[in-house]
């Protein structure tokens, strides 16, 4: 693949198509800069600020764009709170639409045949693959991303947190979390 | 089309595996071909549903075993070779030989603008929207060869309008070069048991995101 790929580059650099210094630049904001850090500060935030949660829940677009967050792959952001009697999860089943300005590019997996064929008929059985057990009564809602709206889920925050900070709180929050695969960590699980 | 992509509920496939510590790219043509996909994107020569539509064609036996920058990188070609942005000749060669088509090139100064600004896909409605929060709907049975975000796995079942998202692109028309048309956006959710049968886990929910012509009363 990396003949075919540099082969078709230059050619297209060649006719200019493309500018490689874009390209370059590309790279660089997906590689380093745009990551699931952006949804942990923006769940931290709603779980200290009440106001901002509220926002987040009615019109996630413009809540997010209040913390500097936005653009391509989340032009339509939803997000969706996870409470002791639902869980959210989300999918693609079609193709990959994860929401980039909030948690980055999407991991292999969340593109891979196994999660996108099995999160809408066994989602229970994805969670275990992920260790998470859920109890039986707890309502388990997939979100099959099919149009150009995109789900980020805000998990529950952990009890033991009382007083902690953003930034600490934030280091609680995983991608996984915020997909709806896994939920918050425990206070011991960071220190 | 009924292709390999549309895989909600098939079975088989085993367990979902995580990579610890995964890094954003596995090599670096995965970076190229990541952003080669983005820059030619942005040349505004084909829209997000022309690019889904290549990537949906792709012989199913060859699309369920090529990663996902592959199959990204195999449409890509496709569609360079389609427009006669590239050809034949050229790939073979590995350089450029014949003169280029004027193309509106990604520079480095708009990338910024590119990736902050997105491409916001809600429309003026045409017309009112024809269902409301709470109606019983039911997904058409429908299989169209050409591009649909109707998943087979809801079609011909009944779920509830929860949300009205708006009016937006319809990527049926979209694929197809017939233009936007756009039309009324649904959240629409199905138990599980509907979808599954009444074996299913009665705990679980699973919504599509519907535009109207994929849905009628029920």
């Amino acid at each position: 693949m990396q003949l075919r790929v540099r082969a078709l580059e230059s050619i297209l650099t060649e006719k200019g198509y493309v500018d490689p210094a874009s390209l370059d630049l590309l790279v660089e904001t997906y590689e380093k800069k745009i990551g699931p850090r952006n949804g942990a500060h923006i769940v931290a935030h709603a779980w200290v600020d009440a106001g901002f949660r509220e926002r987040l829940f009615k019109d996630a677009t413009s809540a997010v764009h209040e913390l500097g967050y936005g653009g391509r792959g989340g032009e339509h952001l939803q997000a969706l709170e996870n409470t002791p009697k639902r869980h959210n999860i989300v999918v693609c089943t079609l193709c990959s639409c994860y929401p980039w300005p909030v948690l980055g590019l999407p991991p292999v997996w969340y593109k891979s045949a196994p999660y996108r064929s099995r999160t809408v008929i066994d989602p229970r059985g994805v969670l275990r693959d992920f260790g998470v057990e859920l109890p039986a009564e707890t309502e388990v809602r997939v979100w099959d991303s099919t149009a150009e709206l995109r789900y980020m889920v805000v998990p529950m925050r952990p009890a033991g947190t009382d007083g902690w900070s953003e930034e600490r709180l934030a280091e609680l929050v995983t991608r996984d979390s915020m997909i709806g695969t896994g939920l918050a960590k425990r206070p011991e699980q960071v220190k | 089309m009924n292709g390999a992509q549309d895989m909600g509920g098939m079975q088989g496939f085993g367990p979902v595996v995580k990579e610890p510590n995964e890094p954003v790219f596995h090599d670096d043509w995965e970076r190229r071909a990541f952003a080669l996909t983005m820059a030619m994107g942005a040349t505004g020569l084909w829209n997000i549903d022309i690019g889904r539509a290549a990537r949906e064609s792709l012989p199913p036996a060859q699309y369920l075993t090529n990663s996902y920058y592959k199959i990204w990188f195999t449409a890509l070609e496709k569609l360079i070779a389609e427009r006669g942005l590239v050809a034949p000749d050229e790939v073979a060669a590995g350089k450029a030989l014949h003169p280029a088509k004027p193309v509106r090139t990604a520079k480095p100064q708009d990338i910024a603008k590119l990736i902050d600004n997105g491409t916001p896909y809600t429309r003026t409605p045409p017309a009112p929207a024809r269902f409301k929060v709470g109606e019983r709907v039911r997904a058409k049975v429908m299989n169209p060869a050409t591009h649909t975000r109707l998943p087979r796995y809801v079609r011909g079942h009944t779920g509830i309008v929860e949300h009205v998202r708006g009016c937006h692109s319809f990527p049926d028309s979209c694929a197809t070069g017939r233009g936007e048309n756009p039309q009324w956006l649904y959240t629409v959710s199905f138990s599980g048991r509907e979808l599954w049968g009444a074996e299913a886990d009665a705990s679980v929910k699973v919504s599509v995101d519907a535009w109207e012509p994929y849905l009628e009363p029920a």
